[in-house]
């Protein structure tokens, strides 16, 4: 009865590996068949990796990219669109979905792929302007009329008003929100860290739900009806306005915020497996052409192309700008002091630290 | 003699030849992946691993998360043998159509019941705005994290002891009437005792679903630290930073408080049982 058992066991286990390997082997004849003719042929296929708010951006720019890559080169792209929170798309790349190319939300996510080995070192000066084709900055949404008289960064501590702004921990778009209330403490205090972190713990007292993403505090906001001002993008801000009518909301700009780069870069180590990389340089690079450009502005990204700044100057206001760099450094140190655990944000909330 | 008969009555050829198949899809759709946790952590050293899992926003974090998921749980017993009671015992229109429904909080993706939930019960929904004069948020506290894991647990209380009920011999009822007992006397001397174990078992369902519930929660809790925050979003919050060691860390805490919980919930049912039988 026992050796009965035994083989039994054993018989099942070797069975279903078997199986299970010959499963793997055969979709790996399959991937290797599917690679070999992508190169040979001259359709080709490249895999953009990008945040939630860039949707209907690249719907359009990738018609245009294939429309003009195909008139240079002869050859059909197709290009496909992958979309989610920024960390959690940074996440996938590095558990191997094979992005040709990825454009995040944050500095932050990319260099996690460079940790990784995925995108080579000094990805961020590779394109112009930090690698930020287009850009945004954070902005303050009320309701129509804006009933709190809200102005600043200032108005948003006094006792009756209500902020809506997702968890920095959770959502990348967030930190953006927490470092302009930062950047704007630090501006004020002349410098003093201590003044800055007590004005953004104050703050984010003010904050009666911390959603996980952007998109969940636009929500929040907007058909919840809570709180009297959204801190957001200014895409995000100008779209809402569009959508649901400027009967609604109105878009304050304060007296300084922080510059939005939402960085691009080529995965080096999957367009070096896949033969893309001319294409997928190609494709980043043409965003900074007019044609890129003027698909950007038309999203409500602020364009860096000065010619197509000029002609969308009404859309998007003058304000004073700081950048990440100007007062937080780059995005490794900004994480580790911030967001990162037992960091001033978590200080914020842990009792016994205010 | 009786082992001819125990091998004649097996439905599967051969105890060994299942048994293995058993363990190996067992070990590939749950062990594997559990036993993946456990590697995943061992970035941490034990100092570490420990500060992580119980850092006092994590520690308040589990506490949200098991309070809420039992509290939710609790209530759903009593309302999903109430259900059950009414879907078994009587017959009225609709009652098809009623049975059906139970299920769907099984099918709906939760994140779409956290948005129902979360537009119900808000300030300015229909449930929240009338309890929002009363001074009592629905919505972004406790009371909404436990509303949405009733929501999503209601079903295993329901579908667990809703056939027990069913074979419930009425020749026992009507036996105990025939004794003198009363409505009450029967309910609780006869019906109840039948019911223990599967009432302990739709419990442990619904409590164990309640604890990893992360969609629909996330979107009427309001996620404030300390308060409403429930682990399984900092699990997210830890992803986020790249922190995989720590974010199994926290994982790995709430698989072992979880399986110990549903241990000692097994072993009083199975106690239980015996007892009743």
């Amino acid at each position: 009865m026992k050796r009965n058992y035994k083989t039994g066991l054993i018989l099942g286990l070797s069975l279903v590996l078997t199986m299970v390997l010959s499963a793997c082997g055969a979709s790996k004849e399959g991937m290797q068949a599917d690679g070999s003719s992508a190169s040979g042929s001259k359709d080709v296929e490249l895999l953009n990796v990008s945040y939630d708010p860039t949707r209907e951006l690249y719907e359009a720019y990738n018609k245009a990219f294939a429309a003009h890559w195909e008139k240079e080169k002869g050859q059909k792209v197709t290009i496909k669109q992958s979309h989610g929170g920024s960390g959690k798309q940074s996440r996938s790349v590095q558990d191997g979905l094979d992005a040709d190319v990825v454009t995040l939300a944050l500095g932050y996510d990319i260099d996690a792929l460079q940790e990784k080995g995925l995108v080579k070192e000094g990805w961020q000066s590779k394109y112009e302007h930090n690698s930020s084709p287009y850009t945004s900055t954070i902005v303050l949404l009320v309701r129509k009329g804006n009933p709190k008289g809200i102005k600043d960064w200032d108005d948003l501590t006094r006792g009756d008003v209500q902020v809506i702004t997702p968890n920095p921990k959770t959502s990348g778009g967030a930190r953006w929100n927490y470092l302009a209330a930062w950047a704007y403490a630090l501006k004020k205090s002349n410098n003093d860290e201590a003044k800055a972190q007590q004005f953004v713990q104050e703050l984010y007292k003010h904050v009666p739900v911390l959603d996980s993403g952007a998109r969940g505090a636009t929500t929040t906001f907007v058909e919840r009806g809570i709180g009297d001002v959204l801190i957001a993008w200014e895409n995000e801000a100008l779209l809402s306005v569009k959508e649901l009518g400027a009967d609604k909301f109105d878009i304050v700009y304060p007296s300084i915020s922080i510059l939005a780069e939402p960085p691009v870069a080529v995965v080096d180590k999957v367009v070096d497996k896949k033969g893309t990389r001319e294409v997928a340089d190609a494709y980043l690079k043409y965003l900074y052409s007019e044609e890129g450009q003027t698909i950007a502005a038309e999203n409500y990204y602020r364009p860096t192309l000065e010619s197509v700044t000029a002609k969308y100057k009404d859309q998007f206001p003058n304000l004073e700008l700081v950048t990440l760099k100007d007062v937080f450094g780059t995005w490794k140190e900004t994480q580790q002091k911030h967001f990162s655990d037992k960091g001033i944000f978590d200080q914020i909330y842990v009792p016994g630290s205010s | 003699m009786s082992q001819m008969q125990a091998t004649r009555k097996r439905v599967l050829p051969g105890f060994g030849l299942t048994m293995g198949y058993s363990v190996l899809y067992l070990s590939l759709v749950v062990l594997v992946p559990l036993s993946a946790l456990l590697l995943n952590s061992t970035g941490l050293t034990w100092g570490k691993f420990w500060d992580v899992a119980t850092d006092a926003r994590v520690l308040a974090s589990y506490k949200v998360s098991f309070l809420c998921a039992a509290a939710a749980a609790l209530i759903d017993l009593f309302l999903g043998l109430l259900i059950a009671w009414v879907l078994v015992r009587y017959e009225f229109p609709g009652k098809r159509m009623f049975d059906a429904v139970i299920d769907l909080p099984f099918a709906l993706p939760t994140a779409v019941a956290g948005v129902a939930l979360t537009a119900l019960y808000a300030q300015n929904g229909w449930i929240g705005s009338m309890f929002e004069p009363l001074g009592w948020k629905m919505a972004y506290s406790q009371t909404g994290i436990t509303l949405a894991l009733m929501f999503i647990g209601i079903p295993f209380v329901v579908r667990t002891v809703q056939p027990v009920l069913e074979e419930l011999d009425k020749d026992e009822e009507e036996v105990a009437a025939t004794l003198g007992a009363g409505r009450w006397r029967t309910f609780r001397s006869v019906i109840v005792p039948e019911l223990v174990p599967p009432l302990l078992t739709g419990f442990a369902l619904a409590f164990a679903r309640g604890i990893g519930e992360y969609g629909s929660v996330v979107f009427i809790s309001g996620n404030m630290p300390m308060k409403t925050e429930i682990a399984p979003l900092l699990i997210m919050s830890k992803l986020e930073q790249n922190d995989y060691a720590g974010a199994t860390a926290v994982a790995l805490m709430l698989l072992v408080i979880s399986f110990v919980l549903l241990f000692v919930i097994n072993s009083f049912q199975r106690w239980s049982r015996r007892r009743a039988v």
